[in-house]
């Protein structure tokens, strides 16, 4: 996401190339592979089992290495250390991929050793832990750093033993030739010191090879750590004479305190210090917003101290902001134009020549992330040097933030990754880690800052508040002929740079652009909404208002037309095909999640296939008790297609959840078992994003504080049953995201459910948990 | 000054009587299995055993524990085998793992309490923890398969 706001910003071309392979190639054709030929020639290779394809991962910054002696060591021993380089916030990258660089090299899991590295980019490649990339960019430098060790041992044993190199084959962590035997421990030293083989000199796996890519027959790495206590994340890091410290933060963003008193707070026993920060205004990226600080020995006497400090803040540039009206404001922006981002056909004709019009609009109020590990870092900056121990998802990034904040050489500033208790986005921000950093380097001595829960739901990277209108033209048969989607909502891009009030490119490539139904006349538009908060992004990101509001208006037209809701959303998808975007109107700076467009297309049968699978599943089209319904939403996001049935139950008003179904085409599924821990979790938090998160503003400050007035779904209510339903593929089907196509279908597919079991229809995000 | 007894070692807290339980644990006697996720007994995060009841001991103070007897995740078994981590791991319970602390806490106090829940007393008994990753069916799971075995 940084990448592309940086992008953004520079107004360079919006899909960067590698200089080399597209220096001519017209960013008109997309990227496309066929169109350049690069492909057939760079990625040919010898071995039949693993056909190289290209993805976004080269254009990320730092790209992807493939050179195992950064992410491979053997000891003597035979145990195995491998680099897992994303950080972990419960989607499993941690052990997938490096999973999946043991399974190639041979190696047995319960001989591996997994270490996090720290934030070097330059010498593990790209970092940025979000965008649901770590496995579909990720995977085939694993496999092919798995294959180099075992060409690697292979050679060594060959050499060792005087044999030739084909008579010596790789077991489970040992290596044979004729009677003779050896572990990888064994010729580890001798291994590791060969060059690393090219490419084209590598065979791989065959999938009737593989032990643990593709199965789901092994653990989390962290899992005994977790369930005994010893995981260690972000505030579990103590250093010798480190202090703590609470910060007391503008209530509006850019609010500067007029006057303080701090009587109360050096009568906390514990306190030592209250310091004054600098007040930010947006935007300036992931800059603290400033305030008060108070420094203790402890957290509980710095959080006890921070809440007792009076302070009078002074009204800021943004305390005049009221959500609820600032709503009613994008309600009215979205029935006029906006600016035109995909035209196909005639549009216009088509609405002008109408016999009927169909419309509708769906809101969404901003949201936290309510991670349950609120924001913590730790730092030390003495000598020169700062390091900084923190749970963030793009740990270079933040190195290259905290030498920027600290005026120090980038070289000069370490920075560890600790296990991220739940991220969602909001730790790709690292406000926190710099407020540690320069908290440390002005009283010198390590500091560990500790957001409450307060702290985190009033102070964060908001997703943005949303009004999506939707206009359909029918004619005379009720066929539709004209669709017109009218998208309004504050951008991320206000954070990073002044605010023109409209959305960038990639958050127009979030179901908004890229809707995929055959409909001959489309306009595409956004309405201008200025931020008032900080806007940032949140699992899934612009997905979740537009899969709302698409999937409920598909489900509100079938109705007003008496159609089966299935039938027309199958209809209205359209023949197999995969989209042409230059053809359909697209805008030449179309985002396919950063992938090259005809590797990762947009392809109705794979579509139309998760959305029958869903639907049968659950039985659609049965007879439901009363009280009951089932309802269906299908959403392609972060080049994955995932649809959602659910079923409700009302219970004494109160909406249930009994039972749901997701269906996922993620291309090959490197983890099933993780995938399907990620489709149940998105389950629960598209529940609660359907139900309860709704973040709203009076005068400028957040109204709402800790889990009581932003609740989350719990065991008392939660979706019983989750089926998910992984679609099978070969390794040729390209690995796609996991983490974020799970939650944009499951707020539609409830309301939809809703609809069916009362009559009643729901359009504002969040609808609460009672019809 | 109090003297706690946490996983069966006295330690002294170097602090008033009202230092808050949970910051004692973690900061001062160093345990930082037990989370801190709200601070006001919302989400359970903070999950220990005070005399064998599951108690949030982010609204608990040191003063109030006094000479009773604080278990946190670190001392739940000595082997770190306790039913309930061993019904976690098989079930492939956590994703990020951060509120797991507490839901096992709060687990296996339950389960001391009535060893035969019902599925209602898992959820009820369990209603107070909140996972943001969305683990509960396989909490749920792990929950009823100590209880019942099934």
């Amino acid at each position: 996401m940084l990448h592309y706001l940086e992008q953004a910003m520079s107004d360079a071309p919006k899909q960067r190339a590698p200089e080399l392979e597209f220096a001519n190639v017209s960013r008109r054709s997309f990227l496309t592979i066929a169109a350049t030929g690069f492909a057939v020639a760079a990625f040919t290779t010898q071995a039949g089992a693993f056909a190289r394809y290209k993805t976004g991962g080269d254009f990320m910054p730092h790209g992807i290495r493939y050179d195992p002696k950064i992410f491979v060591s053997i000891d003597a021993d035979g145990t195995v250390t491998i680099v897992a380089h994303r950080a972990e916030m419960g989607t499993g990258s941690r052990t997938s991929l490096p999973m999946v660089l043991a399974d190639e090299m041979g190696a047995d899991w319960s001989r591996v050793n997994i270490v996090q590295a720290e934030g070097d980019e330059p010498k593990y490649g790209n970092q940025d832990t979000d965008g649901s990339r770590s496995m579909r960019h990720h995977i085939q430098s694993m496999r092919q750093m798995g294959a180099s060790v075992r060409h690697m041992l292979v050679q060594a044993a060959a050499k060792k033993w005087g044999v030739d190199a084909g008579s010596v084959t790789v077991g489970v962590h040992e290596i044979s030739s004729g009677g003779r035997k050896a572990g990888f421990g064994d010729l580890a030293a001798d291994a590791m010191a060969l060059d690393v083989p090219a490419f084209e000199d590598l065979t791989f796996l065959t999938e009737d090879q593989f032990r643990y890519i593709g199965k789901g027959n092994i653990s989390i790495t962290d899992l005994h750590d977790i369930t005994t206590g010893k995981a260690v994340y972000g505030a579990d890091v103590s250093l010798p004479g480190m202090k703590f410290a609470a910060i007391a933060r503008p209530p509006a963003v850019g609010s500067k305190p007029i006057r303080y008193d701090a009587t109360a707070t050096f009568k906390v026993p514990g306190v030592e210090k209250v310091l004054g920060l600098q007040i930010s205004n947006f935007p300036a990226k992931f800059a603290p917003l400033g305030g008060i600080a108070v420094i203790a020995s402890n957290t509980d006497a710095a959080i006890k101290g921070r809440d007792a400090l009076e302070i009078e803040w002074a009204e800021g540039p943004h305390s005049g902001y009221n959500s609820k009206a600032f709503t009613e404001e994008m309600r009215a922006t979205a029935k006029k134009p906006g600016a035109v981002l995909r035209a196909e056909g005639d549009a216009k004709a088509a609405f002008d020549g109408a016999a009927k019009v169909f419309a509708r609009d769906y809101s969404q109020a901003h949201m936290a992330h309510a991670m349950m590990e609120p924001p913590v870092a730790v730092a030390n900056v003495a000598n020169g040097k700062a390091e900084i121990w923190a749970p963030v998802q793009s740990p270079f990034g933040t190195r290259g933030d905290l030498a920027g904040a600290l005026n120090m050489p980038i070289e000069d500033v370490t920075v560890n990754v600790t296990l991220l208790g739940g991220g969602f986005g909001r730790k790709s921000k690292c406000d926190f880690a710099i407020e540690a950093a320069q908290l440390s380097q002005r009283i010198g001595a390590p500091v560990k800052v500790q957001w409450t829960r307060e702290d985190d739901i009033r102070h964060s990277f908001y997703h943005t508040t949303s009004v999506e209108r939707i206009e359909v033209a029918l004619d005379a048969d009720n066929k539709v002929t004209g669709w017109r989607h009218n998208s309004v909502a504050p951008s991320i891009l206000s954070t990073f740079a002044p605010d023109s009030g409209h959305q960038f490119f990639i958050e127009s490539g979030m179901g908004h652009i890229d809707m995929p139904f055959d409909i001959p006349n489309i306009s595409v538009e956004n309405g201008a909404a200025m931020a008032h908060t900080r806007i940032g992004w949140f699992r899934s990101v612009s997905n979740i208002p537009r899969a709302w509001a698409v999937q409920s208006f598909v489900a509100e037209l079938a109705s007003e037309m008496g159609r089966d809701h299935k039938d027309l959303l199958m209809e209205m998808i359209g023949p197999d095909r995969l989209l042409d975007p230059p053809k359909q109107g697209f805008p030449e700076n179309f985002w396919d999640y950063g992938e090259v467009y005809d590797e990762y297309p947009i392809d109705t049968a794979r579509l139309k296939n998760v959305l029958a699978i869903a639907a049968d599943k659950a039985g659609w089209g049965r007879d439901l008790p009363a009280g009951e319904g089932l309802g269906l939403a299908v959403h392609r996001s972060f080049v994955t297609y995932v649809a959602t049935a659910a079923r409700v139950k009302i219970i004494d008003g109160k909406i249930t959840v009994p039972e749901m179904h997701m269906a996922v085409d993620c291309g090959f599924a490197a983890n099933p078992e993780r995938i399907r821990s990620q489709m149940e979790g998105a389950a629960v938090m598209g529940m609660t994003t359907a139900m309860h998160s709704g973040i709203t503003y009076e005068n400028g400050a957040v109204t709402q504080s800790n889990f009581h007035d932003y609740p989350m779904i719990r065991s008392d209510n939660y979706p019983q049953k989750v089926h998910t339903h992984v679609v099978p593929h070969g390794f040729e089907v390209h690995a796609a995201g996991v983490g974020e196509p799970g939650v944009p279908p499951v707020p539609p597919a409830i309301a939809n459910a809703v609809f069916a079991a009362t009559g009643k229809r729901l359009r504002d995000l969040p609808f609460g948990d009672t019809v | 000054m109090a003297t706690v007894r946490i996983n069966g070692q006295s330690r002294t807290i170097d602090g008033p009587d009202d230092t808050t339980l949970l910051w004692a644990i973690r900061d001062m006697a160093g345990l930082t299995g037990t989370k801190y996720g709200c601070g006001a007994g919302l989400c359970g995060a903070c999950t220990v055993h005070v005399d064998g009841k599951a108690v949030r001991s982010c609204l608990s103070t040191v003063g109030e524990v006094a000479g009773k007897d604080v278990t946190t995740i670190e001392g739940l078994s000595a082997d770190g085998n306790h039913p309930v981590q061993v019904a976690w791991r098989e079930y492939n319970v956590p994703q990020c793992g951060f509120c797991q602390a507490g839901q096992i806490m709060q687990a296996a106090a339950i389960l001391q309490e009535k060893p035969d829940l019902t599925d209602d007393e898992i959820l009820e008994g369990m209603s107070g923890n909140i996972c943001r990753c969305g683990c509960y069916e396989r909490i749920v799971a792990a929950v009823r398969h100590v209880s019942t075995g099934s």
